[in-house]
């Protein structure tokens, strides 16, 4: 077929473009991802048995806060990176300048802290699971961005594969809270962190494979 | 060149919304500077110029939802052929046929008007399709009838004459990065 040919049959009755179709797809992709993560965390997982009393807590909510901040910005990235020619912008900047704060702030509690109770505060109890419990509960939400962005035209592979990762990762953060008894800011600076960046790892690693047009 | 981005930028904006003669005048147009921007960086592949040039309007064509028309045309268009010639490339793996850097470029500047011969057939992939997606695009795309025609001459729905539509203009980018 001849180029113009096939110009002219690209062309013909084109339908117009309804701009809510590309919103609905991150919406359910993050409405059916999160379902399935709050499914492993109840399920296979169990929730926190002390959790009514902890949600009184001030931290339960800055950790999930954190959570959530860091899962939009990730989100934010993934839909940046899902066009071709946009930049990420101060995304990037924006997650540096979150990690950094609880890090501030977990540095403050460590110093404050007496000698004896430091090493715990870092590592509460459950220190040598919780990233890789993260990346399991982030599972579905990460093959959901897969989805999502199967649907876009991402041009950096690496990068919107660690973008979908990480914000995989975070949001799964925030589904395993539910079940994580730990409330402390280097817990969470340190743990929390390595759990979004196995699936954001995991991203760079598979997206030239999964997201490939 | 401004003007040319300027140009460009209207006739897509006008096709995203449905205008089917700008969005033939903006496809059009832009096949001369595709054209003119994968021959420069191919010399060492001329005989698949043409062919990719095919193979990106029907990447432009399908992920033309993923246009924002705040975004400056050149840097969309670029991104999108510079990833499906460094995807093709690999495939070759002939990285080394990127003599020229693929960055700084201005798309629009130039232009070439003189098509070689694709050497895949798109008609033949066409017939390929399954025919709830190939009929939808004969009648509509080829022959220019209406949804509503194409939905009574194969007794789909008008829905399901679009998304046929949509399907298989996105398996014939699929098939055509599997031979190519």
């Amino acid at each position: 077929m001849k180029t113009e040919d096939f110009v002219s049959l690209l062309a013909a009755g084109v339908e117009p473009i309804d701009a809510r179709r590309s919103t609905r797809r991150y919406v359910l992709a993050i409405t059916g991802g999160m379902m399935g993560a709050l499914a492993i965390t109840g399920g296979v997982l169990h929730l926190n048995r002390a959790l009514s009393q902890e949600m009184l807590e001030p931290m339960f909510w800055l950790r999930d806060a954190y959570c959530v901040i860091l899962g939009s910005l990730g989100v934010l990235a993934v839909t940046r990176l899902a066009r071709p020619g946009i930049r990420l912008g101060v995304v990037a900047a924006g997650i540096g300048a979150v990690v950094i704060a609880m890090w501030l702030f977990a540095a403050l509690k460590l110093l404050t802290a007496p000698a004896q109770d430091r090493a715990h505060l870092l590592l509460g109890t459950t220190a040598a699971v919780c990233p890789f419990l993260i990346t399991l509960v982030a599972a579905p939400l990460f093959v959901a961005f897969v989805w999502a962005l199967r649907g876009f035209a991402p041009t950096q592979l690496r990068s919107t594969g660690a973008a979908l990762g990480f914000a995989a990762g975070s949001l799964g953060a925030l589904a395993y809270s539910l079940h994580c008894p730990e409330l402390t800011a280097p817990f969470i600076g340190v743990w929390y962190l390595l759990g979004m960046l196995i699936p954001a790892a995991i991203g760079a690693t598979l997206g030239p494979r999964l997201l490939r047009w | 060149m401004q003007l040319k981005e300027e140009r460009l930028r209207s006739l897509l904006i006008r096709g995203l919304v449905g205008d089917a003669s700008a969005y033939h005048l903006f496809l059009g147009e832009l096949t001369a500077h595709l054209r003119s921007f994968l021959r420069r960086r191919m010399s060492r592949l001329p005989e698949e110029t043409e062919d990719l040039v095919q193979e990106l309007l029907l990447a432009i064509h399908n992920q033309r939802h993923t246009y924002d028309p705040g975004q400056p045309l050149t840097a969309w268009v670029q991104a999108i052929a510079r990833y499906k010639l460094i995807d093709l490339l690999r495939r070759r793996s002939r990285t080394d046929g990127l003599h020229d850097p693929l960055d700084d470029d201005e798309l629009f500047a130039v232009a070439d008007t003189e098509p070689a011969e694709a050497r895949f057939d798109l008609a033949k992939l066409l017939k390929q399709l399954p025919d709830r997606q190939r009929l939808p695009i004969l009648y509509v795309k080829v022959e220019g009838g209406s949804v509503a025609d194409a939905a009574k001459r194969t007794g789909m729905s008008e829905s399901a004459v679009k998304v046929g539509i949509h399907r298989g203009l996105k398996a014939l980018a699929m098939k055509i990065r599997s031979i190519a």
